[in-house]
């Protein structure tokens, strides 16, 4: 019934089938170190695409009750730099440039004009802990449409007073969530959760949400991406 | 089954043993790609793990345990983010491949568990672990081992879905609720790795025990003189 063979054959039968596997071999190029880095750098690209067509503009991160919330005080402070920048708030304003039909100078009070926004929801860092927070301000999408923005730029840039910078891809900045956050827990924004202006994302993880805003720009071009990402952390870093 | 067997003769001495070619190469490349996927996942994931070694909240953090940084791969968060978010594709994709090779060649019957092989647990378990006769082996995985490797394919899977709730937990916001909400999702990730690692370390020590013959298998598909065939 079976074959028959002689044991020279079969041995050059189990050579070619473990020869097929040459392929396996081709994932130690991640171990050279040259290769090392581009090779990562194309996986981390790749997902950063995936994690851009897995985004859906009309859906919403999940909210939550009041009762949910994370205390005030239990809400972690991460910065890079210095907690307080020393930002003057009474003297601040955020300069809008790029894309926009009205760049200039924009006061607190200018932006509190449009209306506001309260929502409870999750704060995810990167390091792996999560905070349910309540956000106040105003749809950066409204912000966008008040400064004339053009909306088919692709990106969303902004400075911070602690030298921080962050980008945004126009999708995100465009979601109804993600706000200009001028206050947490229905009080004005604290010295050190970036007074007068952060961002505040749902849709993002926590590193995109910047603080201590006096900069913004709409741009089809991106010169550096963000403070964390330019040493090599994800992108698009969507939720 | 349908395995392929040959008859081999020694031209030296006549003698004539049979193979069985026991592990299709999609079964092979699909197991050695995982290898140095699972490598790297875990490695980086507990990399990734140290910057915030707890699964309670941040303030106060109580941190659960120190994993030492010897024994985790990427240097820093951002280094092992990027291994853990380049090899999760190959992982995804190898799991797919392996699940539709499977299913679609018929050969998931060789290690599916199925009720018929109940009975035949409780025999093994005694022999491997009471010093109980050795039950007579039919087929080329004996009911417990099908036990063993369907359950940690269903590892394999459950370790994508959990990490799929701590990567989007906004977009598969229904996977991290199944889990029982972002925290949960990330514990049950944590554990599902040690659940792989203690397949991982029992397949190894059956490996050694098994010996040459059944290791080379794993890298030819050929199997000399299997148990199941002998008379």
């Amino acid at each position: 019934m079976n074959s028959l063979v002689d044991n020279r054959k079969f041995k050059s039968i189990n050579r070619r089938e473990l020869l097929k596997l040459a392929p396996v071999v081709a994932l130690g190029a991640f171990a050279i170190p040259k290769l090392q880095k581009p090779l990562l750098k194309i996986g981390l690209g790749f997902s950063d695409w995936a994690s851009s067509k897995l985004f859906r503009s009309g859906h919403l991160a999940p909210t939550f009750a009041d009762s949910e919330l994370t205390p005030f005080s239990k809400f972690p402070i991460n910065d890079y730099d210095v907690d307080d920048p020393q930002v003057d708030v009474d003297r601040w304003t955020l300069t809008v440039s790029g894309a926009v039909q009205k760049p200039g100078e924009y006061t607190l009070a200018q932006i509190q004009a449009l209306p506001q926004v309260r929502q409870n929801t999750r704060h995810v860092c990167v390091e792996g802990w999560d905070v349910i927070g309540r956000f106040g301000g105003v749809r950066l999408s409204d912000f966008l449409k008040m400064i004339g923005a053009d909306t088919t730029a692709r990106f969303v840039t902004v400075e911070c007073a602690d030298d921080y910078y962050e980008s945004l891809d126009m999708a995100t900045a465009m979601h109804p969530q993600s706000l200009l956050c001028y206050e947490m827990y229905d009080e004005p924004l604290t010295r050190q959760h970036g007074a007068p202006l952060r961002l505040t994302l749902p849709t993002k993880i926590g590193y995109k949400q910047a603080k201590y805003l006096t900069d913004l720009k709409v741009t089809h071009v991106l010169e550096k991406v963000g403070y964390w990402e330019d040493q090599g952390y994800s992108y698009f870093y969507g939720l | 089954m349908s395995t392929r067997a040959i008859a081999v003769e020694n031209v030296k001495t006549g003698e004539v043993t049979e193979a069985v070619y026991e592990h299709p190469f999609v079964v092979r490349l699909c197991h050695w790609v995982n290898v140095v996927s699972l490598f790297v996942l875990v490695g980086s994931g507990l990399q990734i793990f140290r910057a915030f070694p707890s699964f309670g909240a941040k303030i106060p953090q109580k941190d659960l345990l120190h994993w030492p940084k010897a024994f985790a791969l990427g240097g820093w968060l951002g280094g092992a983010l990027q291994w853990h978010l380049t090899f999760m594709w190959i992982y995804m994709a190898t799991g797919l491949l392996y699940l539709g090779y499977q299913v679609f060649s018929g050969n998931y019957k060789q290690v599916l568990f199925m009720p018929r092989d109940v009975p035949g647990v409780w025999p093994m378990v005694r022999h491997y672990f009471f010093f109980g006769p050795k039950p007579p082996v039919k087929e080329a995985y004996n009911p417990l081992q099908k036990h063993a490797y369907t359950s940690v394919i269903g590892l394999g899977v459950l370790s994508v879905l959990t990490g799929l709730a701590v990567w989007k937990p906004v977009q598969f916001s229904w996977l991290v609720s199944m889990m029982g909400g972002f925290h949960l999702a990330r514990l049950w990730h944590f554990l599902v790795m040690w659940a792989i690692l203690a397949f991982v370390f029992g397949h190894l020590v059956m490996v050694i025990l098994h010996g040459w013959n059944n290791f080379v298998s794993m890298l030819t598909g050929w199997k000399k003189d299997p148990e199941y065939l002998s008379k």
